[in-house]
């Protein structure tokens, strides 16, 4: 009977989570460039606003809480893969190497639909995930620290290759458009890959116990009767898949994973099951929250929410490393 | 029953289990001694297929744990590591309900319920169980591990130097109810140890290694001699007969 009363406690906190992430929507569509009247809007069925409201504010707000969950969910899931807090698509390689991808895309086959353009950089996305993973196993590291440095490192160098070829062919213009974290652009039809990532989101709640048991270590894993390999490589693959559509879709929005995950672990704990809805909503939340004061502080210009989140998250990376090392001590 | 077929394995040109042929029975407990570097914890690693073997055959009650699948074995044996780091951040009630996984796969019934509060008490966690791992001492933590073991509910139970950071009290108690698991429900228990005057009192049989290879095996009375020990261990013993059991010294 206890076991029930805290359920339903825990049940009443989500939805009340729930429910404030509305209201962030709804703050979301309502803050913009050009006023939006309510008013004015249902009362004599201003056509302009409107076409405003669901052909670019909604996109917009969806795009966004879709790409939070997506992103914060992706990250947990890499910190369980690589046993390490500091890991996430951006310090992974994952996203260095989706925007390769994506490069690819735009050289060899430019006139690819977005799914197609979305394949191929999973593709990508795969492979340097996969050999950060295998780096891991190789050299296992003494220090935390040196996995998300290593991820970077390897990050950088495919920087480095999709910036050679980005600049021999000039396409360095076209490619920042592509993966510059930027909800600014968003309108109907082009953000709706980002279901896909949902979904994706949701076959990984469903796999959510067995995330936890490769968060306990390979031979946790065997000693419960998974094999290790197969856990990690359907994590990869969701890890990709989600990256390739956020970074096709809206570009790159860092950091997301790192933050979120942390947070939401020092609150409850890494129990998946109980912790991934929380990671969801606080991921949706965060996005929220730092693309509407993009648009607020500078208005009627727009700092890309990407960059908020980039000063967001490295100050946090920060405090991570520093709270680690004074427990260390 | 255990049986064990030139179970060998090596790291590059060292051999560290070295054609190891042993069969342990089904029921009670089986101890393994011997010094540091002699194979005991790699031995059980490869009985729990933690480790591959490089040459060999282990079968578990007459399934070859190389062909078994997986999660049949994680039904019938489970072992814990020397070792446990744990970088997931988990409460000692999640740890041990994850000791159920490979009966409910996630999906805990009422009957899986009694099981972990069962655990929880044997181990004498209930006051701790919502506290995370990484909040916990050395010896809570690893009561928080025997007690996910436990309530894994195996046949075969391996425990790899359990005692480690346990206090008197509870390195009793621990060595208490592992005898109770064992004549009670029946359960074969190995463990290693390294405190030799536990093995004397608790042992139904024990196997005594070093360098790769089994060097005596028998019943308590067979090995703790201390022409036995001294040849395993290299160091001198004097053997005690106290209320009914050998005692051993070497401090002096
Ligand atoms: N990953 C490894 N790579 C190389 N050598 C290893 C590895 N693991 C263990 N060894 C070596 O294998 C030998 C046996 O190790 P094992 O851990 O089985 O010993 P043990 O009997 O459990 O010792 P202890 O009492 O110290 O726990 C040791 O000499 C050890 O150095
Ligand atoms: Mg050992």
């Amino acid at each position: 009977m206890q076991s029930f009363h805290f359920f339903r406690c825990r049940l009443l906190k989500l939805f009340g989570a729930l429910f404030l992430l509305f209201v962030l929507m709804g703050a979301s569509v309502m803050v913009g460039v050009s006023e939006l009247s309510l008013v004015s809007l249902f009362t004599n069925g201003d056509a302009t606003a409107q076409l405003l409201l669901f052909e670019s504010r909604v996109p917009r707000t969806l795009a966004l809480v879709l790409a939070g969950v997506g992103m914060a969910v992706s990250g947990t899931i890499m910190q369980m893969l690589a046993r390490n807090r500091f890991v996430e698509p951006s310090t992974a390689g994952t996203v260095e190497s989706a925007s390769l991808g994506i490069l690819a895309v735009l050289l060899l086959a430019p006139g690819l639909p977005v799914y197609g353009k979305m394949l191929v950089s999973t593709l990508f996305a795969l492979a340097g995930t996969g050999i950060f993973l295998m780096i891991l196993r190789q050299f296992p590291l003494r220090s935390a620290l040196m996995v998300p440095l290593v991820g970077i490192m390897l990050g950088g160098v495919i920087s480095a290759i999709t910036t050679f070829f980005a600049y021999r062919y000039d396409m360095m213009q076209s490619l920042s458009a592509w993966t510059t974290g930027d909800f600014s652009s968003v309108i109907k039809g082009r953000y709706e890959l980002l279901w896909l990532s949902l979904a994706l989101t949701i076959a990984a709640y469903a796999a959510a116990d067995r995330f936890t048991v490769i968060g306990m270590g390979e031979q946790f894993t065997t000693n419960l009767g998974l094999t290790y390999i197969q856990v990690v490589r359907f994590g990869l693959v969701i890890v990709s898949m989600v990256t390739a559509c956020v970074v096709v879709t809206v570009g790159m929005v860092p950091f997301l994973g790192l933050i979120v995950p942390n947070i939401v672990s020092m609150a409850m704990g890494d129990r998946l099951r109980r912790s991934l809805p929380w990671i969801a909503l606080t991921g949706a939340g965060l996005v929220l929250v730092c693309d509407i004061a993009g648009r607020i502080v500078i208005a009627p210009f727009e700092i890309p929410v990407g960059t908020v989140l980039g000063v967001l998250g490295s100050v946090f990376f920060l405090y991570l490393v520093l709270r680690k090392q004074s427990r260390a001590t | 029953m255990i049986s064990i077929e030139n179970a060998t394995k090596r790291y590059g040109e060292t051999i560290v289990v070295n054609g190891v042929s042993l069969t342990l029975p089904a029921g009670g407990i089986t101890t393994i001694i011997g010094p540091n570097g002699a194979g005991k914890s790699t031995l059980l690693s490869l009985i729990s297929r933690l480790l591959p073997l490089d040459s060999g055959m282990i079968a578990i009650d007459g399934l070859d744990i190389v062909s078994a699948p997986s999660d049949a074995l994680a039904r019938r044996l489970s072992i814990l590591r020397q070792d446990n780091t744990m970088t997931a951040r988990l409460t000692v009630r999640d740890l041990v309900e994850f000791g159920r996984y490979p009966h409910s796969k996630g999906r805990l019934t009422a009957a899986d319920g009694r099981k972990i509060e069962e655990a929880l008490a044997y181990l004498d966690l209930q006051t701790l169980a919502d506290r995370f791992l990484d909040e916990l001492s050395g010896g809570q933590r690893q009561r928080a591990f025997v007690a996910m073991v436990l309530c894994q509910d195996t046949d075969y139970v391996l425990f790899d130097e359990p005692l480690n950071n346990l206090d008197m009290k509870h390195a009793v108690t621990m060595m208490k109810l592992l005898q109770k698991a064992a004549t009670e429900l029946g359960k074969t228990i190995v463990i290693v140890l390294h405190d030799i005057n536990f093995a004397s009192c608790y042992s139904d049989h024990i196997v005594a290694m070093s360098n790769g290879t089994v060097a005596f095996q028998g019943t308590p009375d067979d090995i703790v001699r201390p022409d036995v020990l001294q040849a395993v261990y290299d160091t001198t013993f004097d053997v005690h007969e106290l209320h009914g059991n050998r005692i051993v010294t070497y401090f002096v």
